[in-house]
């Protein structure tokens, strides 16, 4: 499909505003955690904490030197991969980082192929044949799971899943992981309970996109020229609702951000976010910025990706 | 027609409520009861140790159990209210008052102050919330007003970004027009002519909005960044119990229970509401 | 009369109202169609006429239902059909051509596909055979570019064409019964001309019989050869075309076509004051971004005008000529960028923030839609309270007198001013609107199309007010309108506009007989009259048509 010059207009305008909201919230991040809290050097030394042992060490962490100058060699080392070393394990965060990313990539890979079809059938399902006993059903399960907080329904998956039917360990990288059943066992309460909480979201959003569609004059036109339920559906619904779609499946997995951050720390997961809320336990400061960065740049990726299709599928904007 | 009795009843306005929506109000109102009257129905005091055994299962003496310390869940939970639907209330109040009124001012003026404005909250907006309140807290530790403000802070961009939106189309009918027309001033136009406008709206908004809030600020808890012992919201009463789990214990379900009825009551009675006040919301 | 195609008899329709509430929308109505005939259902809105026409289909909008009666098309009875055989019968025997194409077809499918979609759901015919199909009925509609239009997309072609196209549609399956839904109300007079054209020469020519809604009896006229009157869901009247024209029966029929012929203007004496109430010099205004003191989007180029004391100025255009624009340079709404208002001889600054509380006062804009003029929020007493206390400095027991003496004016009874503006009528809201003008004791009053929303018995009933306010009050009015007749109605002058500019300034008496301007010519012949045979005879020339139409 052709697309006209002021549809790539666009594209680059959301491009333009994606790398304007991050580079505020890298500000954003930097700030909260850089000015905020009491001196750093104070903290780190505890008990240690002579007047000269603070200077020496404020001197040696370039703690002394303003603090936009601070900010923006933080943001080229983050830009070149550099992003410093934590304060409590005293090793490069980078390094701390990557197999743990790796981790929480691969958690929430695994949701997303389960959750996108799951969700994309149920959510059009309901929508197609609204008011019926499969569309309530759903409606009343989607809001019973989003109304919940996250930890609930992982906690829940723990009770009914590991306590009650005694299928699967409650805490999932406490075992040794010897075979492909164990390793599927491992990650089997963390995918649903995950799975549960974005396929939620993602069903709410389809069906509401979906019915949109179907209550424009042209799809009613569809039934008067005899088309059948399905057909008017298929043909002439979906075909304009793909865009409302695919937008409401980047910004539900943006909930996958919030979602995993609970979601870890329940299952003792090893991936990027438990090593983020462990970080803000002992304050290890640059580690919670590269952890928060990486959050705020999967989310914005989401969220942009989710205009740029808005965009994208407007049939009005296209040749 | 008669006239002398054309009283603004709920009725009349079309404000009918059906059996879900009204249930889902009893029990809203039944929690602003127990978070008022709390400290003087409670039957133990929720700090003291009252039972021997830890997660104690369900009795007539300790009705919801006791949790990993001993002590009463049903006292614990009656005085979490205060803290989940305080915080919350407070934190949802200040978001959506500021977030109205910056809309609604944005809407109005346009321009480059409504563009500059709209662009510093979208990108505010560009922070995941659970992720907000952890940087903040890491920073500045926990305590109620920060919790507050921090809540506030993190949903203050969406209803700002709803109200503006609404604000924005109110903006362009022709009785604003005529107002301005007329000579009126900024105040008259945002108070008198817009406001009551998208009120309705606004006030399914905050409702959902509040529903946000007590999720996130329990999920706070449950990581232990939120209220801190030894008082206890109810997300933190998970977290406290959670050892209790593998025995199913109810320290661990009764809190849950708690922060489930009050959401799910919430966008129960929002979803009911009559389609007069939700449909100028879209 | 042979076996009627279509039969119906004592159709009850029921709605479901917001509140739960259930109303009685079609109240038993019974009428027939023979084949190959052509029946008008004419009525204001809230008649019921659309409701009727799509149950000839089987099809109730989504809260309403069929709840008695029967309703037969050809042999078989579609009340008691199961969904899927209305399924069979729509598009095939009974089709549709809707109120707003530009709505009704699918954004992002060709138009082609739309319109040879009826074959492919019933398996007519294949589809090489339906678009040849399809191309015939573009040029039988008089469709620019027959062979390559379909490729197109739906906003790539304009809205009189969409309409054709629309018609294409539904004539695609040969059906027996083609049901037209107010067609031509969303367009200008000069595309509708080409579109009746276009419908009337189809249906002259095929077999099919016709269900054509309209509000509007001059068009119906054109096309019917029988008409129904309705009101609130009840028949008021029927009869062919020639006879409810000319020698209607029921009173209200008589209303509607009354309606029609307005009471002609009688010009006020001329007054003696030197100085016009407006002048209006070179004046230029447009929207968008201003570089050099130009904006973007020049809408207004170089309006001139003057408007005497005590008489009314009419101006008429058709959508996106600028007439709208003119009444918001005026009240400041949008700031001239160039040229020169005077009122009352005086120099107006082209910004309403830098004109003088006194000088808002004089000139009132009074807007199309009451609907959404009013403060949905506030009671009718606060909304003409307001300009009494901001003018006028009035409170108290003064000011609710003069609410109720400003409602007494435009004939409402002093008790509405308790109702929420959703609580009134269109006519009273209109009325309100108006009132709140008068509270400012203004001098000249900008009408901008305030009564094209309103039915045509409604919006005689305004004009009637209009002048009688007029003679009370000593106004001037610049009245707005895409539909000469209400401007002969009331005015005293015309301004034809044309893409912002001014083409034609006449006296309105002697509008439709000296104006010399080709676009004022085919504005003029472009208004259907009450005469069954007025399209017939109309001729015009088709390249004028194309300069100013072809759009």
């Amino acid at each position: 499909m052709l697309r006209s010059a002021t549809t790539w207009i666009l594209v680059g305008q959301r491009l333009g505003i994606a790398l304007i909201t991050l580079l505020i919230v890298s500000f954003a991040v930097f700030f909260a955690t850089e000015l905020l809290p009491g001196d750093v050097a104070e903290v780190l030394l505890g008990q240690a904490a002579t007047p000269e042992a603070v200077a020496g060490l404020r001197t040696a962490m370039g703690l002394d030197e303003p603090a936009i100058w601070r900010f923006l060699s933080w943001l080229g080392g983050l830009a070149t991969g550099d992003l410093g070393m934590s304060y409590v394990n005293k090793m490069a965060v980078a390094d701390l980082l990557s197999g743990r990313l790796m981790n929480t990539l691969r958690l929430a890979g695994i949701v997303t192929l389960v959750c996108v079809p799951v969700a994309l059938t149920l959510g059009i399902a309901a929508a197609m044949w609204r008011g019926s006993w499969l569309d309530r059903l759903v409606s009343v399960l989607t809001i019973s799971v989003i109304s919940v907080p996250e930890f609930m329904v992982a906690t829940l998956a723990v009770l009914v899943f590991a306590v009650w039917l005694d299928w699967l360990p409650a805490l999932s990288f406490g075992v040794n992981v010897n075979s492909i059943g164990d390793m599927l066992r491992a990650y089997a309460m963390p995918v649903i309970s995950l799975s549960f909480v974005v396929s939620a979201q993602m069903i709410r959003m389809t069906r509401a996109a979906v019915i949109e569609t179907i209550n424009t004059p042209y799809v009613e036109m569809a039934l008067l020229k005899g088309a059948s339920r399905t057909r008017m559906v298929l043909r002439h619904a979906l075909p304009n609702a793909l865009g409302p779609i695919a937008n409401a499946v980047a910004l539900s997995l943006s909930y996958l951000v919030g979602g995993v951050i609970i979601v870890e720390t329940v299952f003792n997961y090893p991936g990027v976010a438990k090593l983020m809320v462990d970080a803000v336990s002992t304050r290890d400061l640059p580690l919670i910025q590269s952890c928060a960065m990486i959050f705020c740049i999967s989310y914005l990726l989401l969220i942009t990706l989710a205009d740029m299709i808005a965009i994208l599928s407007n049939p009005r904007l296209r040749r | 027609m008669s006239l002398a009795l054309r009283l603004p009843t709920p009725a009349r306005l079309g404000y009918s409520f059906n059996w879900v929506g009204r249930i889902g109000l009893a029990v809203i109102l039944f929690w602003a009861v127990i978070a008022i009257i709390g400290p003087w129905i409670a039957p133990y005091p929720p700090g003291d140790m009252v039972d021997f055994d830890y997660f104690g299962p369900m009795s007539s003496e300790f009705w919801m159990g006791s949790d990993y310390l001993g002590r009463d869940i049903l006292s614990r939970i009656i005085m979490g209210t205060r803290y989940t639907v305080g915080i919350a209330l407070a934190a949802v109040m200040l978001a959506c008052a500021g977030g109205v009124l910056l809309g609604m001012i944005a809407a109005v003026v346009g321009g480059w102050f409504d563009t500059l404005l709209s662009r510093f909250l979208d990108a505010f907006n560009g922070i995941p919330h659970l992720l907000f309140g952890l940087v903040v807290v890491a920073a500045v530790g926990s305590s109620i007003p920060i919790l507050i403000v921090t809540l506030a802070a993190m949903y203050l961009p969406g209803s700002y970004r709803f109200a503006r939106a609404l604000a924005v189309n109110v903006n362009t009918m022709d009785f604003v027009t005529v107002a301005r027309a007329r000579g009126e001033g900024f105040g008259h136009i945002i108070l008198r002519e817009i406001f009551p406008n998208i009120l309705g709206p606004v006030l399914a908004d905050l409702g959902l909005r509040f529903v946000f809030i007590v999720l996130v600020l329990s999920g706070l808890s449950f990581l232990g960044l939120g209220v801190q012992p030894p008082n206890a919201d109810w997300g933190a009463l998970v977290r406290e119990n959670i050892e209790g789990l593998s025995l199913g214990a109810p320290a661990v379900i009764f809190p849950s229970i708690a922060i489930a009825s009050l959401t799910i009551s919430v966008n129960m009675f929002i979803d009911n509401l009559p389609t007069r006040i939700r449909d100028r919301s879209e | 009369m042979d076996q009627p195609l279509v039969s119906v008899r004592d159709l009850k329709i029921g709605a479901r109202t917001d509140s739960g509430r259930e109303v009685e929308i079609i109240k038993g109505v019974s009428f027939d169609i023979a084949p190959g005939e052509i029946v008008a259902l004419i009525g204001e809105s809230g008649s019921g006429k659309t409701t009727i026409a799509l149950s000839l289909m089987g099809h109730a909008r989504p809260g309403c239902a069929i709840q008695g009666g029967s309703i037969r098309v050809g042999r078989r009875d579609v009340t008691a059909m199961p969904e899927r055989q209305r399924a069979a019968m729509r598009g095939t025997e009974v089709s549709y051509v809707p109120q707003s194409a530009a709505a009704a077809f699918n954004p992002a499918k060709r138009i082609m596909d739309q319109v040879v979609e009826i074959t492919a759901i019933h398996q007519l015919m294949p589809r090489e055979q339906a678009e040849a199909k399809a191309r015939q009925l573009f040029r039988a509609l008089a469709l620019p570019d027959p062979d390559t239009i379909g490729s197109r997309y739906p906003h790539q072609v304009s809205g009189g064409q969409l309409q054709r196209l629309s018609a294409a549609m539904a004539l695609i399956g040969d059906p027996a019964l083609v049901i037209f839904d107010e067609p031509t109300t969303a367009l200008d007079v000069t595309t509708q001309i080409e579109v009746l054209r276009a419908f009337k020469s189809v249906m002259d020519k095929g077999a099919m019989a016709g269900v054509y809604v309209s509000h509007d009896l001059a068009v119906v006229a054109q096309i019917a050869d029988r008409i129904i009157v309705l009101k609130n869901g009840v028949v008021q009247e029927e009869g062919p075309t020639e006879q409810i024209l000319h020698a209607p029966k029921h009173p209200y029929t008589r209303q509607l076509l009354d309606a029609f012929e307005p009471v002609p203007h009688v010009p006020a004496a001329r007054p003696d004051a030197a100085e016009p109430i407006l002048a209006v010099q070179d004046l230029c205004a447009g929207y968008g971004v201003i570089r050099d003191g130009v904006p973007a989007a020049k809408i207004l180029q170089d309006v001139s005008f003057r408007l005497e004391r005590g008489r009314n100025l009419g101006v008429i255009g058709e959508s996106g000529s600028g007439k709208s624009t003119l009444a918001r340079a005026i009240a400041g709404i949008l700031p001239a960028y160039r040229g020169n208002l005077l009122l009352d001889g005086k120099e107006l600054a082209p910004a309403l923030q830098q004109r003088s509380k006194d000088e808002l006062r004089r000139v009132q804009i009074v807007f199309q839609l009451a609907d959404t003029a009013l403060n949905p929020a506030q009671s009718i007493e606060t909304i003409l309270a307001r300009p009494l206390t901001f003018y006028h400095g009035m409170t108290g027991a003064a000011r609710n007198a003069r609410v109720i003496e400003l409602l007494d004016m435009v004939r409402l009874p002093g008790h509405l001013r308790h109702r929420l503006p959703s609580e009134l009528s269109g006519g009273q809201k209109q009325r309100v609107n108006l009132a709140r003008a008068l509270a400012a004791e203004p001098e000249l009053i900008l009408c901008d199309e305030i009564t094209s929303a309103l039915d045509t018995v409604v919006a005689a009933a305004i004009l009637d007010l209009l002048k009688e306010l007029q003679r009370e009050l000593n106004l001037s009015y610049m009245f707005i309108s895409h539909d000469l007749s209400t401007v002969e109605a009331i005015c005293d002058e015309v301004l034809v506009m044309l893409k912002g500019r001014v083409v034609e300034a006449l006296p309105a008496a002697r509008m439709s007989t000296e104006a010399a301007h080709p676009y004022s010519r085919l504005l003029i012949g472009s208004i259907p009259q009450l005469d069954t045979g007025w399209l017939k005879g109309l001729e015009q020339d088709p390249a004028l048509m194309a300069q100013f139409a072809g759009r």
